[in-house]
C-alpha cells in the first residue's frame, strides 16, 4: 500500500507492506538513525516521537501513522545544527557505541518538553524503557540533567 | 608517577570524535548500508539439542516464489574451523562446521534462507522440514567426560595442546609450583570452597550483522558488526577458499561487542550467498538469536583451597576449575587460562600455586569471550575466599589484600608458566597502584564505618564488601597492532589503524595519543580504523589490547613523524636538525625561536625542494602485558523476611596508569560495573528440560535499567606506567570482575550468609537465610 507520513515535518510518501512496522518503512526509506535493537519494544532504541508521543516503533503498524508527525533523532537536530540535548550528550561523555542514543536522546527531548527540571529519580524513571548497555547509564543520567540546565537558562525548553 | 600537567592532549576529556554524528544518527553501522538487489537471509536452527539430521527437506522452501538460494550441510564447505577470532593458528579447537549434519544445541544452524524479502524468507524458513535422529544430550558439565562425545568426525586441535573430543574434554590446562598439598595440610587455617558462575549473555545493543557485496573489481567485500576485522578476513578466507587478497572486510561503528563479536559468525555465509548469487546479502540477527545462537559467558565451577597461618599470611592455593563451553569449544583454553592467569598474580607471596582446569563440551549454548574472559569466574572464587579467610583469621580483609598484593617491582611465577595456549611471559610489575586504590576506595565507601555495623533501616540490613583485581594490557607476544600516519597540505595528518573501535573511544584516544607525539591538536588527526584494505594491520579489539598495543603503535608511528618533520622544518630554517624542537603545530628554532608551521612544512615537502611525503608505518607488539588494578566496593541493604537487594552504592578505584581521556576510562569503568552488578544480581539463562532457553528476550532476560541504578562511583588512581603510551595501561575489561564477589560480601557482612552460585536472586537470599537460620535454630536446640 501507499501512504503518506509527515518525517520530520517533511511529507513523505511510501509504498509499504500493510502489516509493516514504522520501523521497518522508516529504515527502509532511509531514515536509518532509527535503530533495530529488539523488534519487541523493549530496548528503546527505534524510539520515534508521533504527535508528541514517545512510541517504540517497531510496536506500531506503519499503517496506523498516515499523515501523523512522526519526529526521529534528526528532526530534533543534525550535525551541522545539534540540539543542545545532543551537544550535552557528546559533551557528558554519554555516547559510547551511539546505538541507544538516538532513542536516548529522543526520550530526553519528551522528559524535558513534560518536566524541564526533572530530579534524578523522575530521569530515572523516564529512562526506564531505554537499554544501553556500554555506559552503564552514568553518563546519560548527567548529560539530561546537563542539557536540562542548558535549556532552563536558555530559552525554557522550547529549542 | 602521573605528568598530566606536562601533557597537552593527553589526561584531556576530549569528546568522543564520533559521538556528534552518533547523537544526530549520521553516523552508520552494518544494517544502516543498502545495497541495490540485496538479497536477505534467515538462519534456520535446530530445536533439538542433540541430533543427526536424518532428513532436510527444503522443497517446500525451494519452491516458494522469490527464494533464491539455501544453504545447508548439502550444499556447504564441511571445513572444520574455530569461529573464535582469534589470532593464527587460533588456540581454540577446529570442532566446528559452517553446517552439519549433526546438531549439538538448541540453536546450532540447520539452513540459511536467502530471498528477494524478509517477509519471504522468514516464510521459507518455516516450510524447512527436519527429521532428527535424537541422541541423549547432556547438560551437566560434571557429567560430560562420561558422557557419548559431541564431537567425533575429525575435529581437532591445530596447536599442541590438550584435546580430547573422545572424553568431551576441549581443553586442558594446568600447573604446579612448590608442594601445595603438604603446605595446605599443614597450614593453620584451610579454607575450601565450590563456586558456580552463570550462564549470560552480551546483550550489545546492536544485534550481530554482516552485508557483503562484490565491487567493481570483482572484489568481496564485506560489512559487519565485527571487533575483529582482520581475523575475519582469515577465517572467511580459510572457510570458503578464496585467496586473502579476493576479501575485504570493513567494520563501520559497531554497537558495542564486549566480546560477542569476537566471532566469526556470519561473515562466510553472507560471503557464500554473495559468491554463489553475485548479489549483495544481508544478515541481521533478532534479538532472540543472538540469545540463542551467538555466545555467551561461560559458566564455571570452582574449587578453591586457599591456605593461611596465623598470622594471615597466605601459604598456598589450589583453583581447580571446571568449565561449560557449550557445544563448541570457541575460547575453550583461553578463557579457561585466563581465570588462573589473571586472578593467581594477584598474590604473588603465596609460594604454593596449583591451577588444574578442564573445558567440557555440553549440549547448551556456546561460550565465548566475555569481558573479562575467565577472570571475572576466577576473582567471583577468590574474592569471595579472601573474604571468608580474612573473617576466620579476624582481620581487616583490606590489610590482607594491601599487604599481600603483588607489588611495583616484583612477579610471579604464573606469569610464565600460564600464557593463552601456550607458555607464558616472565615478567615484573612495573607500575601497581592497589594499595592505593584500596584505600581510597574504603574511604569513599566509609569501609570502617560501614563494616560489620549491620546498619538497620526497617526492616532492611545494611552491609559492605569489597574484591580487588588484575588484569591485563593485550596479550604479550600474540597481539600486534600497527598505524600509518601522513601529513596532508594544511599541516593535518591522516592517522590510519587496524584497531576496532566498538564504542569505547579507541578512535579519539589513539587520536590523542598521536597529537600529543606530534605536539598538534586531536582536531588534526583524521582518523580511519578497522578497514582490511586501507588501514595496517590489527589483531582488533580483544584482551584490553587498544590502548596499551595499539596505542604503543600510534606512538612509535608518531615519533617517526616528528623525526621527519624535524628534518624538513630544519631545512626549511636553514638551521640544523639538533637546533629545532616541535611546539604548538610547527617546528621552532631553540636560539632564535623562528618558526615554520606544519602547513608550511606540509608545503614545503610536498611542493617545494626535495619533494617527498612526510609518512610512516609502524607495528607495535609487546613483550609484556603490564596488569591494571582495581579494588571494588559494594553496599547493600537486604530484607532478611523477602531476600530482596538493593544496592546502595559501588566504588571502584582503579590503577590503568595514565588516563588518555578520564571521562572515557569512567565510562569503561562504569559500563563493566553496571553490567558486573547485572550479572550478579539479575540475568541469567533459564532452560527447559531439553536445553532449550526460555528467557531469549529483554523482558524476561532482565538488563539493569535507569530505575535499577544504585550510585555509582569511579576513582582514577594516580599512576604511571613506564612501558604505556604516555603511562597508560588497558581499563577495557578489569571493572566487570568486582561486583560479583563484592555484592557476595557485602551480602555476608549484612546478613551473614554465604552464595556460592550467582546470581544472587532474592529467592536464593531468602533460602539461605532461612537454611542458615534454621542450622541455627537446630544447632540451639
Amino acid at each position: 500500500m501507499n501512504g503518506t507520513f509527515i518525517v520530520n515535518k517533511v511529507a513523505c510518501n511510501f509504498s509499504f507492506n500493510p502489516t509493516a512496522r514504522l520501523l521497518t518503512v522508516l529504515r527502509d526509506n532511509g531514515f536509518t538513525e532509527v535503530k533495530q535493537g529488539c523488534q519487541e519494544g523493549l530496548c528503546g532504541a527505534c524510539l520515534v516521537i508521533i504527535d508528541q508521543q514517545l512510541v517504540n516503533s517497531c510496536q506500531v503498524l506503519a499503517a496506523s501513522c498516515l499523515q501523523k508527525q512522526i519526529t526521529t533523532v534528526k528532526g530534533i537536530g543534525t550535525l551541522h545544527h545539534p540540539h543542545i540535548i545532543q551537544e550535552a550528550f557528546v559533551e557528558a561523555g554519554a555516547v559510547q557505541c551511539g546505538f541507544c542514543t538516538p532513542g536516548m536522546v529522543l526520550a530526553t527531548y519528551n522528559l524535558l518538553n513534560q518536566i524541564p527540571q526533572p530530579s534524578e529519580e523522575q530521569i530515572k524513571q523516564f529512562l526506564d524503557g531505554n537499554l544501553c548497555r556500554c555506559t552503564g547509564y552514568v553518563k546519560i543520567i548527567n548529560a539530561v540533567k546537563i542539557a536540562a540546565r542548558r535549556l532552563n537558562q536558555g530559552n525554557h525548553g522550547k529549542n | 608517577m602521573a605528568k598530566t600537567d606536562c601533557f597537552k592532549s593527553v589526561g584531556k576529556n576530549i569528546p568522543k570524535i564520533d559521538s556528534l554524528g552518533l547523537s544526530t544518527g549520521e553516523e552508520k553501522f552494518t544494517d544502516d548500508f543498502c545495497f541495490p538487489r540485496q538479497i536477505y537471509c534467515k538462519l534456520v536452527y535446530s530445536s533439538s539439542p542433540f541430533a543427526k539430521i536424518i532428513n532436510l527437506d527444503l522443497s517446500g522452501a525451494e519452491k516458494l516464489s522469490g527464494v533464491v538460494e539455501i544453504l545447508s550441510y548439502k550444499n556447504t564447505p564441511s571445513l572444520f574451523h574455530t569461529t573464535a577470532g582469534q589470532g593464527f593458528p587460533e588456540p581454540s579447537p577446529y570442532d566446528t562446521k559452517l553446517f552439519d549434519q549433526t546438531v549439538r544445541f538448541v540453536g546450532d544452524r540447520i539452513a540459511l534462507i536467502a530471498a528477494e524479502n524478509p517477509v519471504i524468507a522468514e516464510l521459507a524458513a518455516r516450510k524447512i522440514k527436519i527429521e532428527y535422529q535424537e541422541f541423549t544430550p547432556v547438560f551437566n558439565p560434571q557429567q560430560s567426560t562420561s558422557s557419548p562425545p559431541l564431537h567425533f568426525q575429525g575435529e581437532h586441535a591445530v596447536i599442541p595442546v590438550p584435546y580430547l573430543p573422545e572424553k568431551n574434554i576441549a581443553a586442558k590446562v594446568g600447573f604446579e609450583i612448590g608442594a601445595v598439598d603438604s603446605v595446605l595440610k599443614n597450614s593453620d587455617l584451610v579454607i575450601n570452597k565450590i563456586y558456580q558462575t552463570h550462564y549470560a549473555s552480551h546483550c550489545a545493543l546492536e544485534p550481530h550483522s554482516a552485508i557483503s557485496y562484490f565491487d567493481s573489481r570483482g572484489r568481496l567485500v564485506i560489512i559487519s558488526s565485527t571487533q575483529v576485522p582482520f581475523h575475519a578476513r582469515r577465517i572467511v578466507s580459510q572457510i570458503l577458499d578464496l585467496p586473502v587478497k579476493f576479501i575485504r572486510v570493513i567494520k563501520p561503528r559497531i554497537g558495542g561487542g564486549f566480546g560477542g563479536k569476537q566471532e566469526i559468525l556470519l561473515e562466510p555465509l553472507v560471503a557464500l550467498i554473495t559468491l554463489r548469487t553475485k548479489r549483495p546479502a544481508r544478515l541481521v540477527l533478532s534479538r532472540e538469536e543472538v540469545f540463542i545462537s551467538t555466545r555467551t559467558r561461560h559458566p564455571m565451577e570452582i574449587e578453591l583451597s586457599v591456605g593461611a597461618d596465623k598470622q594471615g599470611s597466605l601459604t598456598a592455593i589450589s583453583m581447580k576449575a571446571l568449565m561449560n563451553t557449550g557445544a563448541y569449544g570457541s575460547h575453550a583454553l583461553t578463557v579457561l587460562s585466563n581465570t588462573g592467569s589473571k586472578t593467581l598474580p594477584l598474590f604473588n607471596k603465596i609460594k604454593n600455586i596449583r591451577f588444574h582446569a578442564h573445558s567440557v563440551y555440553t549440549n547448551l549454548p556456546v561460550g565465548g569471550a566475555y569481558r573479562g574472559y575467565g577472570a571475572t569466574q576466577g576473582y567471583f572464587a577468590l574474592g569471595q575466599q579472601i573474604d571468608i579467610l580474612a573473617r576466620e583469621l579476624k582481620v581487616d580483609v583490606l590489610e590482607i589484600y594491601k599487604q599481600q598484593h603483588i607489588k611495583s617491582g616484583e612477579t610471579s611465577p604464573v606469569f610464565e608458566v600460564l600464557g593463552e595456549g601456550k607458555e607464558g611471559t616472565s615478567q615484573n610489575i612495573t607500575s601497581c597502584q592497589l594499595t592505593e586504590c584500596i584505600d581510597q576506595g574504603s574511604q569513599k565507601i566509609d569501609w570502617y564505618g560501614k563494616r560489620d555495623k549491620r546498619i538497620k533501616n526497617g526492616h532492611w540490613v545494611r552491609g559492605v564488601g569489597m574484591a580487588a583485581g588484575m588484569q591485563g594490557s593485550g596479550i604479550p607476544r600474540v597481539d600486534l597492532a600497527s598505524a600509518y600516519i601522513k601529513i596532508n597540505d594544511d599541516g593535518s595528518f591522516n592517522l590510519n589503524i587496524g584497531a576496532t573501535d566498538l564504542g569505547t573511544g579507541s578512535d579519539t584516544i589513539l587520536a590523542q595519543i598521536a597529537a600529543e607525539t606530534l605536539h598538534t591538536d586531536p582536531s588534526q588527526l583524521i582518523v580511519l580504523s578497522s578497514d582490511t584494505d586501507t588501514t595496517p594491520f590489527d589483531v582488533g579489539a580483544y584482551a584490553s589490547s587498544t590502548t596499551y598495543i595499539s596505542g604503543n603503535a600510534v606512538r612509535k608511528c608518531a615519533e617517526k613523524i616528528k623525526t621527519k618533520l624535524i628534518t624538513a622544518g630544519a631545512e626549511l630554517l636553514q638551521v640544523q636538525p639538533q637546533q629545532v624542537s616541535l611546539e604548538n603545530q610547527a617546528v621552532v628554532c631553540r636560539k632564535d625561536k623562528r618558526r615554520c608551521s606544519y602547513e608550511e612544512i606540509a608545503r614545503y615537502s610536498l611542493y617545494s625542494e626535495n619533494q617527498h611525503q612526510i609518512q610512516a608505518t609502524t607495528s607495535n607488539f609487546s613483550n609484556q602485558s603490564p596488569p591494571p588494578f582495581i579494588a571494588q566496593f559494594a553496599e547493600v541493604e537486604i530484607n532478611p523476611f523477602t531476600g530482596e537487594l538493593k544496592l546502595l552504592n559501588f566504588v571502584s578505584a582503579v590503577d590503568c596508569g595514565q588516563p588518555i581521556n578520564p571521562l572515557l576510562v569512567e565510562g569503561q569503568v562504569e559500563g563493566a560495573v553496571v553490567n558486573g552488578i547485572s550479572y550478579a544480581l539479575t540475568e541469567q539463562y533459564k532452560f527447559s528440560s531439553a536445553g532449550r532457553m526460555q528467557n531469549a528476550n529483554f523482558k524476561y532476560y532482565h538488563l539493569f535499567r535507569t530505575p535499577d541504578l544504585c550510585k555509582v562511583k569511579t576513582i582514577i588512581v594516580n599512576s604511571y606506567e613506564q612501558s604505556g603510551p604516555f603511562g597508560a595501561k588497558s581499563i577495557g575489561e578489569i571493572a566487570i570482575n568486582g561486583p560479583m564477589p563484592a555484592i557476595a560480601n557485602a551480602i555476608f557482612d549484612a546478613v551473614g550468609i554465604r552464595l556460592y552460585q550467582s546470581p544472587f536472586t532474592p529467592e536464593k537470599i531468602y533460602q539461605a537465610i532461612h537454611c542458615c537460620h534454621k542450622e541455627l535454630t537446630e544447632r540451639r536446640q
